[in-house]
């Protein structure tokens, strides 16, 4: 019997997946930073997105939260149409996922132990003896127990990073998206996120989004990887698939080597053309 | 385009500016208002604002308070005097501050207090992407932000109020009697027979009232639609003082006149 979010499901269902994206286009404005995205995430998966910086990762990740709408095609959450779900229907299929944010995001006015109990005196009516301990299990599970009283300012950037996780996880959601989970981690505080992920995704049956280019710790947690470059999927598959691909693109990214087909500089557009030519002429 | 052209559409952009910057303003106190029921579902919250926007602004609001007391005494004694009407200080100082002083000048400085605090928190939470983190975490930031907020500032702004004419009261009290020696007895009866409750302190009430809803709400929509940076954060501070000051006393003026006509 596998349990999901605390609810237990029989191991012979066919579950239905948790995130669907179908022909998706993304962007702002009239500009477009992602198009013909196609992804699926089922429960109990941990799926990495990888891209380099300024890709299109972060903007995947407002996809599924809702926070951006696509501009082609369909995104599905928990069989729900994005595109269809505003006011209370869109708080509800929020109140199934946990994000941890790329800066952390956490409340200033608010303690490490209030940030955390945050979600669950919004959305649940438990007594605070249970609030306690729940957050307190949680705050364990990131090492910081006893730092549950501290203040946010008083917490280092790796630290918050780690508050942020365990408020993220509080509610035990059934979707959990983390914006660069391992970054500003030391190496310890890195290998036990990573395993913490896993661990969390595997008892509790939910699916795990990393946005990341940590390259060697998600390779080692990740079912499925989807890596995106050029405004568009450029490979997705198992991490064993995907090492063993012989796509120059997908190896140099992997072994992050200067040369190839992905370039350092940010392209040429005419824009900058315009700028440069009137700033000459000043 | 013409020069004269040009000038004409930049008049008529900045009225078209002005025109949706109300609507949004208005938009979102409609929404506030719409989300107030956790004013009473959640008192806890309100009351933390009252306590975080009220008590932070005591010490500013005591201190203006005295000194205005003060400065009325002087001025009204030297004015009365003059008229052999000294005996009626008490009842000057008191309809001074009640009708006038009191409410207008805390509203002033609950802008310059309070309200860029306010600002500030707004801005940086938008900036921190604190309030983007809660509408993913299902949690509506106007309910749990701004509507608690909003109802502090105006319950706090009439008690801030009252401190200030209380607080004022004494000052004029201290250099009438105290230093110069007018008649205690003169100055607190002609107070307590000239002052009404429903023309002079009820309508003081009603102004800070009043006061208490715009500045608060001009402090947290600067604060919602500040631009996430620290520049935009700074402008946002600055605008909150300046359009909180003159929406002060273009009401002020626009109340007096409705109040006290008769």
């Amino acid at each position: 019997m596998l349990v999901r979010c605390g609810y237990p499901i029989p191991m012979n269902s066919d579950p239905d997946p948790l995130v669907t994206f179908d022909g998706v286009s993304l962007g702002y404005g009239e500009f477009t930073v992602l198009r013909g995205i196609d992804l699926q995430v089922m429960p109990g998966q941990v799926v990495a997105m990888m891209g380099g910086s300024g890709s299109g990762k972060t903007t995947l990740l407002r996809a599924v939260t809702g926070q951006l709408a696509a501009q082609k095609g369909s995104i599905h959450v928990f069989g729900e149409d994005m595109a269809r779900l505003d006011g209370e229907p869109l708080r509800a299929v929020r109140q199934r996922m946990g994000v941890l944010f790329q800066a952390g995001a956490l409340f200033t006015d608010l303690n490490v132990f209030e940030n955390v109990a945050f979600p669950l005196r919004e959305h649940t009516h438990i007594s605070e003896q249970q609030i306690l301990e729940r957050v307190l299990d949680k705050l364990q599970a990131v090492g910081l127990r006893h730092a549950a009283h501290l203040r946010i300012s008083e917490i280092s950037g790796g630290m918050a990073r780690r508050v942020a996780l365990a408020r993220a996880i509080v509610l035990e959601p059934e979707l959990i998206l983390y914006d660069e989970p391992f970054a500003g981690l030391d190496p310890i505080s890195l290998g036990i996120t990573a395993q913490l992920i896993r661990t969390m995704t595997d008892q509790l049956g939910c699916a795990s989004i990393l946005i990341t280019h940590d390259v060697a710790e998600s390779f080692s947690i990740v079912d499925q990887v989807y890596l995106i470059g050029q405004g568009r999927l450029m490979a997705h598959g198992t991490p064993k698939e995907l090492s063993a691909s012989q796509d120059e693109y997908l190896q140099q990214f992997l072994q992050g080597r200067p040369d190839g087909p992905i370039g350092f500089h940010y392209p040429l557009t005419p824009a900058f053309e315009r700028w440069l030519a009137a700033r000459r002429a000043a | 385009m013409s020069a004269l052209s040009q000038r004409i559409a930049a008049l008529g952009h900045g009225f078209v500016s002005m025109i949706t910057g109300l609507g949004a303003f208005a938009r979102l106190f409609g929404a506030i208002l719409a989300r107030s029921g956790v004013v009473l579902r959640r008192p806890r919250l309100t009351a933390q604002q009252v306590h975080f926007i009220g008590n932070h602004s005591l010490l500013i609001i005591g201190v203006s308070g005295l000194f205005v007391g003060f400065v009325l005494g002087l001025q009204g004694y030297y004015t009365l005097n003059r008229y052999g009407s000294e005996e009626a200080l008490g009842l000057l100082v008191a309809l001074s501050l009640t009708r006038e002083l009191g409410p207008v000048v805390t509203a002033l400085l609950f802008a310059g207090r309070a309200g860029t605090s306010l600002t500030a928190e707004i801005g940086l939470m938008k900036a921190g992407e604190q309030l983007a983190a809660m509408e993913v975490m299902a949690v509506d930031p106007i309910r749990r932000v701004l509507a608690p907020r909003f109802w502090g500032g105006v319950i706090a702004m009439p008690v801030l109020a009252a401190v200030f004419s209380m607080v004022g009261v004494l000052g004029g009290w201290f250099v009438g009697v105290v230093l110069i020696g007018i008649d205690p007895g003169a100055f607190w009866s002609q107070m307590q027979g000239g002052v009404d409750v429903i023309d002079d302190v009820l309508n003081g009430v009603i102004k800070s009232l009043v006061f208490g809803v715009v500045v608060t709400l001009i402090a947290l929509h600067q604060g919602w639609t500040a631009r996430a940076t620290p520049e935009g954060v700074s402008r946002a501070t600055t605008r909150t003082v300046v359009s909180g000051a003159l929406a002060v006393l273009g009401l002020d003026f626009l109340l007096t006149a409705l109040m006290f006509a008769h």
